[in-house]
């Protein structure tokens, strides 16, 4: 056993905090979110030229490769700074899909763009019948020539109003509820018959709606066999996750910072607030569901990168539940110990606590990794 | 960043699996198992197994007749052990007493006290809590008066953990009333069949004996029992507390007690299926099983950071407490699967060797006694809350 970083990942933690600290202000950041494309182009950028974009694309298509604790190291920095950039979306989820499905052809059309930081990916996993189980796609494709024709709607794109490309996941066969028949599709949102409605979402990011009428896809759009992209699609939804665990702790560890910073310094009653145990102890509670949601964080990087099997489903479920539950009672406890200050739009920590909350609305919140969890028990 | 064992240490893994296999009695694994009250002729058997194999003073330095293992192998042992339904360790003597004696004592005591740890002559007790000193052991009332080559011992212990079956105790008590509450301590080995001395059980909430008031009157102790200097006990105190708090957690034992459940969950019936089967209790299974695994993902951190020689500090207070309530959440589950054959009160079949039918199942008797029992874990070895003071203060700052 052995917890600690290696040097160069050590030194990828460094590069990243130090760039973070520098573009990622508070006011920064808040410009940054208000405006198209909803993160920053610059950073963006910055992170393309130091190679970050390029950490978790395999070797062979101008990557570098990166395991689940690279992702980690990113995650983590990205989540510190409340970064607006859809690196996990793009580069871990996206990447990763096209990586597990693609044919060669499509791996070096797409990959070392995407490495570079030519070509942004978004996935259209989700739609208003869904809620987090791609078995429930109704999103459907059916065979129009030599292509294909897509008709549907996707929920909550996340990064997608921005996106060149948007990985569609549609049904080739099949009802909804069943997992075989489920396809994955490369969509240019700019093709006739794509509707894209862009808005902010509450966790930071922006996101899109997709409306699908009709629209016309060429033959090698379809990744993977037709039908057959269910397995592959929930393998790189738990490196995902494994990466989003990263992201809320690294917000998470900067909250509980927050928060004991101000129990020291603010006074009341002539003296710090945090000399009262009340308030100890709950600050003590908020650093234990960290440990704890850290030991998971790092569980869940190193099991990502195994092959599919009940263990790692097991393993990384419990992740997300541990790292969500400890999210949201971080996010309210570091308000409350905050008192009315933890409520202004002003101040970052508010905004961490938004982030916390708001994204076991994606991949699924604790309750439903819980249910999740509970349907694989015997097992064990 | 590897979360995994080392071959050599899944080799040792294997040897301990396989020592248990052959050694550990299955009448003692049984009555562990299905939470029965071991006696003390099981505890002793056991030992001297343990003892026979050199495996009883892990914790011990290689010189005094330990293992010489790594933390890491140590914590494999006692998920082995737990595993196999061995009994938990009494720590009183072997992991309580004997490293003060290691650290602090003379040689002279070293060379009578440890051996008799090792071979099981002696049994141990811890004299710290009395009525007016708990969770503010400082406030140690107990009184011993030098008088010669003897310390004259007046006062009041309690909450003596199988006191009943201890021949040693070993004690905080006060000899300077004067000086600050820490400075006045000093740390004495009590001799239980000396004069004055008497013992009075309490039962505990589940009906059983397990705890005891100790008395002291006109006790009369040598002063060459005493470890470490007079009125410098606390430093001996402090020592063996945080011995006292490692391996708390109770990771195995905490795996063993929810594969147990789940074996129960297996053959009771909740509306025509196993219990197993029921949405609700799977979900509260899940649970406890998911928050299991985190708090056992952070044993192992801290055990990395030690073995590659950092010192354990307040993080350990967090496993204290998150595994305390872990066993505590397992033993309510037991309880609540059982239904309404939780309620029959059967401290006979509890207490002794009982071959008869059972009432209900084998496994129905424990769980609510053991419930009952278990509160004592967020409440001994510095209470939750003092371990929440602890970390507030040592590792927040506050």
């Amino acid at each position: 056993m052995d917890f600690s970083f290696s040097d160069e990942q050590q030194m990828l933690q460094d590069m990243l905090s130090r760039l973070v600290r520098e573009h990622y202000g508070f006011e920064q950041r808040d410009q940054v979110r208000r405006s198209a494309p909803g993160f920053s182009e610059a950073f963006q950028a910055q992170l393309a030229e130091l190679g970050v974009l390029a950490v978790p694309i395999d070797e062979a298509h101008g990557g570098m490769g990166g395991s689940g604790v690279e992702n980690l190291v990113v995650m983590q920095e990205l989540g510190r700074g409340l970064c607006l950039e859809p690196y996990l979306e793009s580069q871990i989820l996206g990447g990763g899909l096209v990586q597990a499905l693609g044919s060669e052809s499509q791996r070096e059309a797409l990959l070392p763009a995407l490495a570079a930081g030519e070509l942004l990916l978004a996935v259209a996993s989700e739609e208003p019948r869904t809620h987090y189980r791609p078995e429930w796609t109704e999103t459907r494709a059916e065979r129009a020539g030599d292509g294909w024709r897509l008709t549907g709607r996707k929920s909550v794109v996340i990064g997608g109003q921005a996106a060149h490309r948007i990985l569609v996941v549609a049904r080739t066969a099949g009802e909804p509820g069943e997992c075989d028949g489920l396809s994955l599709f490369l969509v240019d949102p700019a093709a006739e018959g794509v509707q894209r409605r862009a808005y902010p979402t509450m966790a930071g990011p922006w996101a899109c709606d997709l409306t699908l009428e009709g629209v016309m896809l060429a033959d090698d759009a379809l990744l993977g066999a037709a039908g057959g992209a269910f397995e592959a699609l929930g393998h790189q939804l738990g490196h995902a996750m494994a990466a989003q665990c990263a992201e809320a702790l690294g917000s998470m560890q900067q909250a509980c910072e927050l928060t004991l910073d101000y129990l020291k310094t603010r006074q009341q009653f002539g003296k710090p607030i945090g000399r009262f145990q009340v308030l100890q102890h709950r600050m003590v509670d908020m650093t234990t569901e960290l440990e704890l949601a850290t030991s998971m964080t790092i569980l869940a990087a190193c099991v990502a990168d195994e092959p599919a099997s009940q263990e790692r489903s097991r393993q990384l479920i419990a992740a997300q539940h541990v790292v969500k539950r400890a999210a949201q009672f971080i996010a309210e406890q570091a308000i409350q110990l905050h008192g009315g200050i933890g409520m202004t739009w002003e101040y970052s920590l508010a905004h961490h606590a938004r982030h916390l909350v708001m994204l076991g609305h994606r991949f699924g919140d604790d309750d439903r990794h819980l249910k999740a969890y509970a349907d694989l028990l015997e097992a064990s | 960043m590897n979360i995994h064992f080392s071959e050599q240490e899944l080799a040792f893994r294997d040897e301990v699996r396989a020592f248990l296999a052959d050694e550990l009695p299955a009448d003692i694994a049984a009555k562990v198992r299905l939470g029965k009250k071991l006696s003390k002729q099981d505890h002793q058997r056991w030992q001297a197994i343990l003892h026979r194999r050199g495996w009883y003073a892990a914790n011990w330095p290689l010189e005094y007749g330990g293992t010489g293992w790594s933390v890491v192998e140590k914590h494999l042992f006692e998920e082995e052990c737990a595993a196999a339904g061995a009994p938990r360790l009494i720590s009183f003597g072997v992991n309580m007493v004997a490293p003060v004696i290691i650290k602090f004592g003379t040689p002279e005591q070293k060379a009578h006290y440890l051996p008799r740890i090792l071979d099981g002559s002696d049994w141990w007790c811890q004299g710290y809590s009395e009525p007016g000193a708990g969770s503010d052991l400082a406030a140690v009332k107990t009184r011993a008066v030098r008088e010669g080559d003897h310390y004259i011992v007046n006062g009041q212990k309690t909450w003596t953990t199988l006191g009943q079956h201890a021949n040693w105790i070993f004690c905080l008590v006060r000899t300077d009333p004067e000086a600050k509450p820490q400075a006045g301590i000093s740390f004495l080995l009590i001799d239980m069949e000396s004069p004055g001395i008497s013992v009075r059980p309490i039962i505990t909430l589940d009906g059983a004996h397990e705890v005891n008031e100790v008395f002291f009157d006109n006790v009369r102790v040598p002063v060459a029992n005493r470890v470490g200097e007079e009125n410098d006990g606390w430093t001996c105190a402090k020592y063996l507390l945080t011995h006292e708090r490692t391996g708390q957690a109770g990771i195995g034992i905490s795996k063993a007690a929810l594969a147990h459940l789940k074996e129960i969950a297996r053959h009771e019936v909740i509306e025509g299926r196993p219990a197993l089967e029921d949405p609700l209790l799977r979900q509260r299974l899940a649970e406890v099983e998911m928050r299991l695994m985190a708090v056992e993902m952070s044993t192992l951190r801290i055990l990395a950071r030690a073995q590659a020689g950092g010192v354990p500090g307040a993080e350990s207070s967090i496993l204290k407490i998150t595994g305390s309530e872990i066993r505590q959440a397992i033993s309510d589950l037991a309880r609540r699967v059982l239904g309404p054959h939780a309620l029959p009160f059967l401290a006979e079949e509890l207490q002794l060797e009982h071959d008869g039918e059972p009432l209900h199942a084998d496994y129905s008797v424990a769980p609510a006694a053991q419930y009952l029992n278990l509160r004592k874990l967020s409440i001994y070895g510095g209470s939750n809350e003092i371990q929440k003071n602890i970390l507030a203060k040592a590792q927040l700052g506050l």
